[in-house]
């Protein structure tokens, strides 16, 4: 379980996250939402220690990220963000193979190879293992660091936006494989997710956040209401049956 | 479909013996060839008194073999952690911060022994890198070309400082023979220190797998576990060890540590663990090159190597931003 506990965050002067109460329950999969500038993915980079909080305090699996050592975090959660603009000159499975420097410290057994093989597999790259990161798609490249972070095998997996820059073919594949990751390794997932139709498709839960609060969170057909989306996005929003589930359209 | 049994072949990690290619033994033995031949290359004749041979012509093949893998090597460690394939000690103000280095000691203490020298330079070096990388990431630059540019400007501020306490004292000799990096005076008893690039090396070979991490940036290596701000300090304290004792031994090396890590990265990737014997032995091909050709281009006479250095340099770094533009690498 994530537990985050009266988490305040401020940057600048006028950027005030919190205070925020939330659990997020262990397995599944959860989509956070809301407006640009809500703080969805500086809650989740604080809840992955890649920023420090100002107050309160944050537990993954029972661990305080605040004063847990990081390389002991490594083996419990891992977090993905936006792709980076420097494209290191590393080869899918290179990149895939440092997802185990917790474990190994770079010094590879043939279990990790398993591992990391299995991963690869798993996300169709296996044809495009020994080519290098900048000769990819945006889409591959995405796939490979999935992988990276899947080899990690923490229970706690945080996506800051997967689908950024992907099209719709990518995304859903992208949407699938990350549904077979919560499912068939049971792997708890959290992300953020832009696209309100993708989160309810794919999540088993969304919380939607607003002016750093949280505004609401539940089952996606709790949040997949005209009234609440309307009132978090300040547009009019409705929900409709689609033939895969709810839709909010706008 | 692979079989389990097919894939646990395909390693992702060099083993020794990936490492020892047939292509990295031929590197190797043309770099030998090449230190043979800059053995036997000079001016004075070794048939009338064969211990000039140990006095200055192995030293100055062993000093010019160490400065090429430290400048290669440092160059490509601060690529790594900068995330920017433009930078290296002259294009970031290190090797100016280790100029100005030596002349503060030169100030300070009358007549300083080469340890003290090389102590001033080694501090300065690491407060210059430091400070050159605590400015990149609270500006957070996005644009790869504008990084080199600061650290240009950077240099360029240090070294007015420089020219301007050198004239001011009366040092501007020292400082001159200084900015123009040569093996001129290398010979025994005044380069042995240079062994120190060897502890560099066996600590940047150690910490190989992390600085990888570092290039793929502060996020990823934390969420590996890395204690990414402990990396920055120990990296930045392994380049000034390098880039101090060269500019106190040697002088200024312009363009080496950019050019080596970017040509092994185009053909090897950047897994610095596998990639660093070959950027070593890089950089030592590299500066016996220019060093050979220093010594002969106007024989008898000898052109210090900074400056073949730098003409190649720059025409390599040129090459690369053309070819980054063309793949839209540089924004």
């Amino acid at each position: 379980m994530i537990q985050l506990e009266q988490v305040k965050k401020s940057y600048a002067d006028h950027v005030h996250i919190g205070p925020i109460d939330l659990d997020i329950p262990k397995a599944g999969f959860t989509s956070l939402i809301g407006p640009n500038g809500a703080g969805k993915s500086t809650t989740l980079m604080m809840i992955g220690r890649l920023l420090h909080l100002d107050e309160g305090q944050i537990q993954v699996a029972g661990m305080d990220v605040s004063s847990t050592k990081s390389k002991d975090l490594a083996k419990i959660i891992t977090i993905l963000r936006q792709e980076n603009h420097f494209v290191t000159r590393l080869t899918v499975r290179q990149l895939a193979g440092f997802g185990r420097f917790p474990y190994s410290k770079g010094r590879l057994t043939k279990e990790d190879e398993a591992i990391i093989s299995k991963y690869i597999d798993f996300l169709d790259l296996t044809h495009l293992e020994h080519r290098y990161l900048d000769e990819l798609s945006g889409g591959q490249r995405q796939r490979a660091y999935v992988a990276m972070v899947l080899c990690q095998e923490t229970e706690y997996v945080l996506l800051d936006e997967p689908l950024n820059n992907l099209d719709i073919a990518r995304s859903v594949q992208m949407m699938e494989y990350l549904r077979h990751v919560a499912d068939e390794f049971g792997r708890t997932i959290v992300t953020v997710l832009h696209d309100i139709n993708f989160a309810a498709k794919y999540s088993d839960r969304i919380c939607a956040m607003k002016d750093g609060q949280i505004a609401a969170f539940g089952t996606v057909d709790e949040i997949m209401n005209g009234d609440i989306l309307s009132n978090i996005f300040e547009t009019k929003l409705e929900v409709i049956q689609g033939p895969y589930g709810p839709i909010a359209v706008y | 479909m692979h079989t389990p049994l097919n894939r646990a072949e395909t390693m992702s990690q060099p083993s020794f013996s990936t490492i020892w290619t047939k292509s990295f033994l031929f590197a190797t033995l043309v770099v030998l060839l090449l230190a043979v031949l800059s053995l036997f290359t000079g001016v004075y004749d070794l048939r009338a008194d064969f211990d000039m041979f140990w006095i200055t012509r192995v030293p100055r093949t062993v000093a010019l073999m160490l400065t090429g893998a430290a400048m290669a090597m440092s160059g490509l460690v601060m690529q790594l952690i900068t995330q920017n394939r433009l930078v290296e000690p002259t294009t970031t103000g290190t090797l100016e911060w280790a100029g100005l280095g030596l002349l503060t000691v030169y100030l300070l203490v009358p007549a300083p022994t080469l340890v003290m020298r090389m102590t001033g330079a080694i501090v300065f070096s690491f407060v210059g890198t430091m400070v050159f990388f605590w400015f990149l990431r609270s500006v957070k630059l996005r644009s790869s070309l504008i990084v080199p540019i600061i650290g240009l400007m950077l240099g360029a501020v240090i070294s007015a400082v420089s020219t301007f306490l050198g004239l001011f004292f009366r040092m501007s000799q020292t400082l001159e023979g200084w900015f123009v990096g040569s093996f001129a005076s290398v010979q025994v008893g005044r380069y042995e220190y240079l062994w120190l690039i060897l502890i560099a090396t066996v600590l940047i070979f150690l910490l190989a797998n992390r600085l990888t991490l570092a290039g793929l940036g502060e996020d990823v290596a934390t969420s590996l576990g890395v204690n990414y701000n402990q990396l920055m300090m120990m990296a930045t304290g392994l380049i000034a060890l390098s880039v101090g004792v060269v500019a106190t031994v040697i002088g200024n090396l312009p363009f080496l540590g950019l050019i080596v890590p970017n040509l092994v990265s185009m053909f090897r990737g950047d897994d610095l663990r596998s990639n660093l014997p070959w950027v070593c032995v890089m950089g030592m091909g590299a500066i016996l090159v220019c060093d050979l050709i220093s010594r002969t281009i106007i024989a008898p006479f000898e052109l210090p190597v900074s400056l073949i250095l730098g003409t190649v340099g720059a025409f390599v770094f040129i090459g690369i931003l053309l070819k980054q533009r063309k793949r839209g690498g540089v924004r």
